[in-house]
């Protein structure tokens, strides 16, 4: 039996342990869920996704409708006209496919369509590049979407899960994108945990809409002829302000929405992982802040610098969107230094996209740690522990100097 | 196929409210209020940005009596495809919102640059994907929302303010592309040219193309007062001329039996009987002052004989194809 005792949890249960990689995981998941549509395009390192999910197709296991668009903007566009009216739609891309996207990523967001879309997230051309970093997602974080980052296959699964849930969530209703580093993540198998099928429809349960007034009465949010709204209308000074400030309303509730959704599915999982996740900092004096897949490689260097006593600790961030503000405030706030890892440039900025959120977040407050800020692994460059342990140096000498003199290091990097 | 009469149509009720913003004279009312006026049942409708969008539904105010949706430019044929898949699904699961209507008229409404140009793609893929719903070219020559700018809709020479007619270059110079055949070598069970017109044609082709199984295409020449400058009272007499001149002939185009199967339609089938019946195209330039510079400061005939030996070899090729 898959239930663990009087909690009910199902946690590891040998025969609910599969090999999967990141792609894997993420179609695996929506497998479960059987969202009705499926619009998407191939590109490298997402492709495994739709490869496996049109196999589940092909061989009857989903009743879902799979969309093999022409181009991205057009999974996204369908996915956009099949959750308006009314079906729940997943889509996934990379790199230029998001790139495409981009315009109908701000209206998808607008419409507070609660898409489900995976990004393996793969360096922004140009120069043509296929493998990781953080430009396509950081291209699309202005975009309205909900952002959560994940460190291994387990927590993609567990995402593209959790995902459907939070974005709609009656007090959010809005997208939803799950990153996952290309091939480090996409392609890499480990084991992965799974949940049955039936735990997790349950889990998803039907879609919820809010009500909406009409022009003709009170409605659901969505097309249906038996009660005709107008969605997607033009809208100018007189409204166009209050309706973007309703999705700010959003972002923010979604912040209390996110762990709400986590903890329950952490009770019927065992796993959860709230915005961030800290690791050894209570006592620490450095650390160091980033997203995705390096931060496993990062706990495993601050477990390393542990063992020679140096207070080394780290905060991952799960949800970047919106952005966890306060817990980060309150978890590094008594921290000498702390080090953000930025896996992506803002060309022309002070810093990386991480780095000013991370600092913005410290601007009101009286104590806060000495900020530095690493960029580093563009277009797949590995970043290694000796890397990572290079930074904590950095973080070191930054500590006995009492501040920071670049603003920005760029780390592995020839001269 | 069940016919709808003029009777029955007037007798429907209006699925576009009066109180919409489009111009005085504006052809693309005319269809688009005809076409809903054919609709089966439920129907769901949605629009590229465009003349006919940013016109019907100015917020707080909405003209649409049907659930409908705007998301961007490019992308009507590819919105209308996830609103079908939508729709699959869950008749297939026999669950949400849809599920209850076995049939369910979608309708992408869409002008002549969402077409020709930026939404050429999004309306191959869907196509070619076999989505069922109707694709409706509302072609007013031009980028009229944004100010009379040429499109590949635009007729050769005419007169727009990115090609505008000067001493060296007379007007667009380019020829309107042949939208219809890229359409129709899609293979699709359906396609059919419409203008304001001919109501009752235009209400037989709407109904056969949102009974057709899989994706139709209505192809409306739908005359615009302020880009193609004429009066706004002269919009239907505008329309008829084209169809007199044969620049729009009116047929429809069904794909049976892994071939294409053209058909004039009776307006145009008149013509190609009577063939001295055919009005030459310089009466439908004349009244329309984009093509001022054809006729002022002095007749450029030259011109005028390439537009008619285009239209003529055009009229010939829809003719052999039409079996006439």
């Amino acid at each position: 039996m898959y239930e663990d005792g009087e909690k009910g949890l199902i946690v590891t249960d040998e025969r609910l342990m599969m090999g999967l990689n990141g792609d894997e995981a993420v179609a695996y998941a929506i497998k479960q869920v059987e969202p009705d549509v499926v619009a998407a395009y191939p590109i490298t390192p997402q492709t495994i996704i739709v490869e496996r999910f049109s196999e589940y197709v092909a061989n009857g296991l989903v009743k879902t409708d799979f969309v093999s668009v022409e181009s991205e903007h057009s999974a996204l566009s369908s996915c956009i006209g099949a959750e308006a009216a009314g079906a729940r739609a997943f889509t996934a891309t990379a790199a230029n496919g998001l790139a495409l996207m981009w315009e109908m990523t701000f209206i998808a967001s607008s419409l507070r369509l609660p898409i489900v879309m995976a990004v393996a997230n793969r360096a922004l051309s140009g120069p043509i590049n296929i493998h990781n970093d953080h430009s396509d997602a950081m291209g699309a974080r202005d975009s309205g979407w909900i952002q959560i980052w994940c460190e291994n296959s387990q927590e993609v699964y567990d995402a593209c899960i959790e995902a459907w849930r939070i974005g709609e969530h009656t007090n959010v209703q809005l997208p939803v994108m799950i990153n996952l580093d290309g091939f480090t993540l996409s392609h890499t198998m480990e084991n992965v945990f799974t949940l049955p099928d039936d735990v997790v429809k349950n889990f998803v349960r039907d879609r919820r809409f809010i009500k909406v007034k009409g022009h003709l009465g009170e409605s659901e949010l969505r097309l249906d002829p038996g009660t005709p709204i107008t969605m997607g209308p033009f809208d100018l000074q007189d409204f166009y302000f209050e309706h973007k400030l309703q999705q700010v309303e959003a972002m923010r509730r979604a912040l209390e929405a996110i762990p709400e959704v986590d903890a329950e599915y952490e009770a019927l999982s065992g796993r959860g992982y709230r915005l961030i996740h800290p690791y050894m900092v209570d006592d620490a004096e450095l650390v160091i802040v980033g997203l995705g897949s390096t931060m496993g490689t990062a706990s495993y260097v601050v477990e390393k610098l542990r063992e020679k006593g140096v207070k080394a600790g780290l905060v991952k961030i799960r949800v970047f969107r919106p952005f966890p503000k306060d817990e980060l405030v309150k978890t590094l706030r008594s921290i000498p230094v702390v080090g953000v890892l930025d896996r992506a440039i803002s060309f022309g900025a002070p810093n990386g996209p991480l780095c000013e959120e991370v600092k913005t977040a410290f601007y009101e407050e009286k104590d806060r740690p000495l900020i530095a800020n690493f960029i580093h692994g563009l277009g797949g460059r590995d970043t290694s522990p000796s890397m990572i342990e290079g930074m904590f140096h950095r973080l070191m000498k930054i500590k006995s100097r009492g501040r920071v003199d670049q603003l920005i290091e760029y780390v592995g990097v020839r001269e | 196929m069940s016919d709808l009469t003029l009777k029955e149509a007037a007798l429907k009720p209006d699925l576009l409210a009066s109180g919409h913003r489009l111009c005085a004279g504006c052809g693309e009312t005319i269809i688009a209020r005809m076409i809903l006026k054919a609709a089966r049942g439920p129907t769901i409708a949605t629009s590229a940005t465009g003349c006919l969008e940013v016109s019907t539904s100015i917020y707080p105010y909405t003209a649409w009596m049907v659930p409908w949706i705007h998301s961007a430019f490019e992308n009507a044929a590819a919105t209308a495809s996830g609103i079908e898949a939508a729709w699959r699904a869950m008749r297939r699961k026999q669950k949400g919102p849809l599920s209850r209507y076995e049939t369910l008229d979608i309708i992408a409404f869409a002008g002549d640059g969402g077409t020709y140009d930026i939404g050429l793609q999004a309306l191959s893929g869907a196509l070619e994907r076999g989505h069922d719903f109707t694709y409706v070219l509302l072609d007013n020559e031009a980028y009229m929302n944004t100010g009379i700018q040429r499109s590949g809709g635009t007729p050769f020479a005419a007169e727009t303010t990115t090609s505008p007619s000067g001493k060296a270059v007379p007007g667009k110079k380019e020829w309107k592309k042949p939208i219809d055949e890229i359409v129709i070598a899609h293979e699709i069970p359906y396609a059919a040219s419409i203008n304001p017109a001919y109501p009752m044609d235009v209400l037989r082709k709407s109904r056969k193309a949102l009974e057709a199984d899989g994706p139709a295409f209505l192809h409306a020449l739908v005359p615009c007062s302020r880009g193609w400058r004429f009066p706004p009272e002269k919009t239907i007499e505008v329309s008829r001329l084209a169809v007199q001149t044969c620049i729009f002939p009116l047929y429809e185009c069904r794909f049976l039996e892994g071939r294409p199967h053209y058909e004039l339609s009776s307006p145009s089938l008149a013509i190609a009987k009577k063939p001295e019946s055919k009005k030459p195209v310089e009466e439908y330039l004349r009244i329309q002052g984009r093509f001022n510079h054809l006729f002022r400061p002095e007749m450029r005939v030259d011109l005028i004989s390439s537009i008619q030996e285009w239209v003529d070899n055009r009229w010939e090729m829809l003719k052999e194809k039409s079996g006439v």
